[in-house]
Parts: C-alpha cells; sequence; structure tokens
C-alpha cells in the first residue's frame, strides 16, 4: 500500500505543480508579455484546445476517433453568435444579415436565444444531448471503430451543407459576424478582449482539471477499459454503451464551450469553421500532443494553432504540406504523441492482438486501435 | 409518370457516380479494414490526368479512353505507393491509417493547387456524348447513361475478376478469413498491394468519369469522399453486392428526398436515414458472416 500512496502522493504534487506553471503562464506571463492582439489569438487558440481536450478524452482515453467535433463546436458558437446577434439587434430587434436575405422576421426558434439564461443552457445541454442521442443509436447497436468514425464525419459534412444551404437564418457562407458586444460588454473595448481572454482561459483549465476528476474516478477506469477489451467490460456486467456515451458528451459539451467562446472573441462563427476538413484538423493538435495524455492534447493544439498562425500568412502553400507530413509521420511513427517520447523507445512492439479467439480478429473493420494506444493508458 | 422517371434517371446517376467513387473504397476497406481518406483524391489524380491526357491529344472521344485507361494506371499506382510505403506500416492500427491517409490527401490536394493552379479547369466531352437521348417520354443526358453504363461495367469486371480470376479467389479468401487464407499458403501482402492497386484504379476511373460532369479541381475528391464512406457503411464489409445496392438506394434516396425538399436538407435527412438503418442492420446490408463479438 506504501507503494500506492507514494504514487499517489507524486501524481498530486505533479498536478499541482503542473497547474501552478500552467496557471502562471496563462494569467502572469501571456498577459504581461503578449500585446493585445496576440493576447486574442492566445484567447481563440484556448478555444480550439478545448475540443482538443475534449477529443483527448473521446478519442485518447475513449478509443472513439470521432471525425466530427466540428459540429459541436459550430452548435456552440452558432447558438452563441445567435444571442449576440439578437442582442446586438436590440429587444424585438431583427438582426442585419436577416433584413438582407430573410424575410425581416426573426424565426420563432429564434426568439428564446434572446434570453442569455437560455443560450448558456443551451450551450452547455443541447450538443451534449444530440451527441448522447447519437452515441446511445450508435454504440448501443455495437458500431463502433472506422463505421463510427465515418458517420461522425458524415454528420459534420451535413451539418456545414445544412449551414450553407439555410442562409435565411444561418447567414449562409458568411456565417454569422459583426458582433459588437458580448452581455452587455462593449466587445471593441480591450479591457473586454482581456477578460474574454481570462475567462477562455480559466475555462480550459478547468475543463483539464475536469478530466483529470473524471480519470482518477471508477468511470475513468471503466472508460479505458472498454477501450482496450470492450467485450471483457460487458462480461462483467457494464454496459459499455453507456460508458462510451458519457465520455463522448462531455467531449461535445467542450467542444461547443470552445465554439461558444470563440465567436465573440474571433468575432466570426462559419461553415468553414465546421465542415469535414476542419474537424479533422482537430485531431492533429491531439495526436501530436498525445491523445491519451492529460496536457498532450492542449500543448498540442495550441502548438499547432500557433504554428499555423505564424507560418500560413507568410507560406500558406508549405504549411499545408507540413500539416499533412505533421498527420503523416506523427500518426504512423510516433502515435502516443511527443508527450510520451521517452516512453516510445522502452515500449513494447506488439506484434498483434494477444487475446483468446473472442475478439473480432476476422473483421478488421471493427478493430478499434487497442494496441496502438494499450501503452499509453497508463500515461495519466 | 415523367416527372417520377426524371427523377428515377437523376437517383440512378447519382447512384452511378456514388457508386464508382465507392467500389474501390468498399474493395480495400472490406479486404484490410483500411479507410483511405486519399481516395477521393486518386479520383482527383485520374481527373487531372484526363485534362493532361486531353492537351495532348485533341480528339475528344480518343482522348477520353486513352484517359480511362492511363487514369486506372495513375490511381492504381498512387495506392500501390501509399499501401507498401504507409499502410502496410500500421497493420493492425485501422483507425489511425485513416489520420495517415488523411495527411496524404492534404499533401495531393495541395500539390493539384501548385501543379494545376487554384481555379477548376475544364474537359472537353466527345462530340458522340453531347445531347441527350430519349427514354420514356424523358431527355436523359448521354454523359449520364455514359458513367451509368461504365459503373455497370466496372461492377461487373470486377465482380468477374474476384469470381474467376486466382487474384479473386485470393482476394475473397483475405477478406473472409486472413489467418486462414495466410495458412492456406496465400500472401496476404501481396494480395494486400494487388488489391489496393484495383481499388485505387478504380478511383482513378471514377475521376476521369467525372470530368464527363463539370468543371475539375482540387477539391473535387472531398467533394465525394464522406458520401462513398457511407456507401460503404450501409452495404457493409461484403462483396460488391453491398456497395452495389446502397450506392444506387442512396443516389434514389438523396435525389427523392431532393425533389420534395432541398439539397441540403435532403443530405441531413439521408443521414438520419443511414444512422436508422443501422439500427436494424449495424453490420451493412452484406456483410460476411464472423463469429466474433462486435
Amino acid at each position: 500500500m506504501s507503494a500506492v500512496a507514494k504514487i499517489w502522493g507524486n501524481e498530486r504534487a505533479r498536478l499541482l505543480v503542473g497547474v501552478g506553471v500552467a496557471g502562471l503562464l496563462l494569467f502572469v506571463v501571456a498577459p504581461g508579455v503578449l500585446s493585445d492582439f496576440r493576447l486574442n489569438l492566445l484567447a481563440k487558440f484556448c478555444c480550439l484546445a478545448m475540443v482538443a481536450v475534449g477529443i483527448g478524452l473521446a478519442w485518447g482515453r475513449g478509443g472513439m476517433l470521432t471525425l466530427g467535433q466540428g459540429v459541436f463546436f459550430g452548435l456552440g458558437g452558432y447558438l452563441m453568435a445567435m444571442h449576440l446577434k439578437l442582442a446586438d439587434a436590440g429587444p424585438g430587434g431583427v438582426p442585419d444579415f436577416m433584413l438582407l436575405y430573410g424575410d425581416g422576421t426573426v424565426p420563432a426558434w429564434w426568439e428564446p436565444f434572446r434570453s442569455p439564461v437560455v443560450t448558456v443552457l443551451a450551450i452547455l445541454l443541447l450538443p451534449a444531448g444530440i451527441a448522447a442521442l447519437l452515441g446511445l443509436a450508435v454504440f448501443k447497436r455495437r458500431v463502433r471503430g472506422a463505421y463510427f468514425a465515418i458517420l461522425s464525419q458524415a454528420l459534420a459534412a451535413a451539418f456545414a451543407i445544412l449551414l450553407i444551404g439555410q442562409q435565411k437564418v444561418t447567414g449562409g457562407t458568411n456565417g454569422l459576424n459583426g458582433f459588437r458586444s458580448f452581455f452587455g460588454f462593449d466587445l471593441a473595448d480591450p479591457v473586454n478582449k482581456q477578460m474574454l481572454y481570462y475567462i477562455a482561459a480559466g475555462t480550459l483549465l478547468v475543463m483539464v482539471l475536469v478530466v483529470r476528476l473524471v480519470m482518477r474516478s471508477r468511470y475513468g477506469e471503466l472508460l479505458v477499459a472498454v477501450r482496450d477489451q470492450e467485450n471483457r467490460v460487458r462480461f462483467l456486467g457494464y454496459d459499455p454503451a453507456l460508458v462510451k456515451v458519457l465520455a463522448y458528451a462531455i467531449a461535445a459539451a467542450f467542444a461547443a464551450i470552445g465554439g461558444a467562446l470563440f465567436a465573440p472573441i474571433v468575432g466570426i462563427i462559419s461553415p468553414a469553421d465546421v465542415g469535414v476538413v476542419p474537424s479533422i484538423a482537430f485531431l492533429v493538435g491531439v495526436a501530436i500532443g498525445g491523445r491519451a495524455t492529460l496536457l498532450g492534447p492542449v500543448v498540442g493544439s495550441i502548438a499547432v494553432s500557433w504554428a499555423e498562425t505564424s507560418l500560413s500568412e507568410r507560406f500558406p502553400s508549405f504549411w499545408t504540406y507540413f500539416l499533412g507530413a505533421l498527420f503523416i509521420v506523427v500518426v504512423a511513427f510516433l502515435p502516443d504523441g511527443f508527450a510520451t517520447l521517452g516512453r516510445v523507445r522502452l515500449r513494447r512492439r506488439r506484434p498483434g492482438p494477444d487475446e483468446p479467439a473472442d475478439t473480432s480478429d476476422d473483421e478488421p473493420a471493427h478493430d478499434e486501435h487497442e494496441q496502438a494506444t494499450a501503452s499509453a493508458g497508463r500515461t495519466a | 409518370m415523367e416527372a417520377l422517371v426524371s427523377q428515377l434517371f437523376a437517383g440512378l446517376s447519382l447512384g452511378s457516380v456514388l457508386l464508382l467513387a465507392a467500389l474501390g473504397l468498399a474493395l480495400t476497406f472490406g479486404q484490410m479494414g483500411v479507410i483511405n481518406m486519399a481516395h477521393g483524391e486518386f479520383m482527383m489524380a485520374g481527373a487531372y490526368t484526363a485534362f493532361v491526357v486531353q492537351k495532348s491529344i485533341a480528339d475528344a472521344g480518343v482522348s477520353l479512353l486513352v484517359s480511362l485507361v492511363i487514369g486506372f494506371l495513375v490511381g492504381g499506382l498512387l495506392g500501390l505507393v501509399l499501401e507498401v510505403t504507409l499502410i502496410s506500416r500500421m497493420y493492425h492500427r485501422p483507425l489511425d491509417t485513416l489520420l495517415v491517409t488523411f495527411g496524404v490527401a492534404l499533401v495531393l490536394q495541395q500539390l493539384a493547387r501548385d501543379v494545376f493552379g487554384a481555379p477548376n479547369v475544364d474537359v472537353r466531352a466527345p462530340t458522340w456524348l453531347s445531347g441527350a437521348v430519349e427514354i420514356l417520354g424523358v431527355g436523359v443526358p448521354k454523359t449520364r447513361l455514359f458513367i451509368l453504363g461504365l459503373a455497370t461495367l466496372a461492377v461487373v469486371a470486377l465482380g468477374l475478376a474476384l469470381k474467376l480470376t486466382p487474384l479473386g479467389r485470393r482476394i475473397r479468401a483475405t477478406v473472409a478469413n486472413r489467418d486462414l487464407a495466410e495458412t492456406a499458403g496465400i500472401s496476404t501482402r501481396a494480395t494486400d498491394r494487388l488489391t489496393f492497386f484495383l481499388g485505387s484504379g478504380v478511383a482513378g476511373v471514377a475521376g476521369v468519369a467525372l470530368t464527363l460532369l463539370g468543371s475539375i479541381g482540387p477539391t473535387l475528391g472531398t467533394n465525394y469522399i464522406v458520401d462513398a464512406f457511407l456507401v460503404v457503411v450501409v452495404g457493409g464489409i461484403g462483396q460488391l453486392k453491398g456497395a452495389v445496392i446502397a450506392a444506387l438506394g442512396l443516389g434514389l434516396l438523396q435525389a427523392g428526398i431532393e425533389y420534395s425538399t432541398t439539397a441540403s436538407l435532403a443530405k441531413v435527412l439521408v443521414f438520419v436515414i443511414i444512422v436508422a438503418f443501422l439500427q436494424v442492420r449495424p453490420q451493412g446490408l452484406v456483410a460476411v458472416r464472423t463469429r466474433s463479438l462486435a
């Protein structure tokens, strides 16, 4: 028992140090060093990192490769944007783009979002609810692996097409933009911009802590167990579908909160932020940082966003090659990401499933990437 | 009546395009469980092949036929290179191959943008494909009929190849039970390579066919890849039968819903219907019988 206590003690000390350093960097160093413009960029990266934290939970810990987080990011962003547009228009007012494309009236289902309370509740509950519904439908029928990935991707494609098609209520390809205030605070004021940064950074930290709490719990153990040996968990009397649904719903809620803060920070939410390609692009930061680690997705996501902003303006075509190469090299040769670089050499290379014949060997489509990440499960 | 027939043809035509896009995917997915995100870019490569060939052969009729052959080889070789360099290294990690091939897709798209330019380019259709044919009182464009014929030909040719040739036997054996096939003396590695060549080659042919429907650009592949994946999911990982039924079914469904609503709503409704369908048959329409728990 003393060994366990020792590890627990170490873990806790490591966490305290980690949170301290992260807090210091985010709340003291960054605002002190960066210009307002750069700080706003960092706020945007924090929003993207929130999606990455969720993906780390669903994919890294739960083994669910979701190619459609853009949907939930977009839902959060659009819900927030609807409220901001309505608030800008004033009580009973009509948002400008509706006067332009629509018939000049606010549709009935927009009306509730005049209320900030309804909006915040919707951001927290609606995307998570949709994820839970889809998750139940899919996981209950034991659809998983590549099939789930394809379905989540199809959802992203359908969502983007729907947003573009319903221009009268969504602004079409232009999306929703030109917000003037955020819950009564003037967005043009640099002080309020800074406040938004603090909100985003704080939310991100809280999310990391929530994931840690979840992973330390009995549920967290179950989630990893489902990833590695779903059938054994089933034989023990648990329902793997419910375990997966919860992680997927949490990931969706995180993505939605990221989107909801993204809209006022960047000033626009459009179909270009939610489709198939941005949805998959979210994954690269997670993969690079280390999908099954706590801080890997955050650090990886922020690093990739930072590199993209600084490189793509000067060399747009180089950046795409670079992103493609990153995907290839990291996933093929460093599947557990940079956070586990030190452990890669020690990792035992396993040729195949060391499982009894009851696993889905003869149906490769349903094989999870169990072997690849089995060793990463310990890196909490 | 005429509206019905015209919708029927719209659906069939969409279905045949989907089928061409999904045939190769179904083959490689069924065999190796690999989701090849670069499949759409192989189609794009086929389309640009047609563009390049037409620059050197002025006669549009001849250049189309030549393009079909060269497009098959270009797609096939791209697939072979991808299989040998990357996919074969990540054998037990099908989900990771999905990400790797997405990286390849990004690179190929940018390559096309740098070589051919970002704006779309056009390939002239041959004169013997211009105009329409009257069928049951409805004018059907000849190009659409040609693609329908091409899809049929591809299915029949692949079907016969799988049924009759030694390679086809090896492919079927590997799909049914990889370990047993290996034990029986089949080199599944070589079979994988040839399957990938074949499947990617069909993607190249699909790309050439798409030049008949409109202009082509670097994002051509992304427009079709998601639908092609859905066809594979609905069809199941069986042989070609599933892909054929699923492609035509989804094509008809999409065209039918589009007729009464809008294209964007149809996409969402088709997605909902597919999820509902998976409640009934999670393994897809046609699946290889296994005793696995999944």
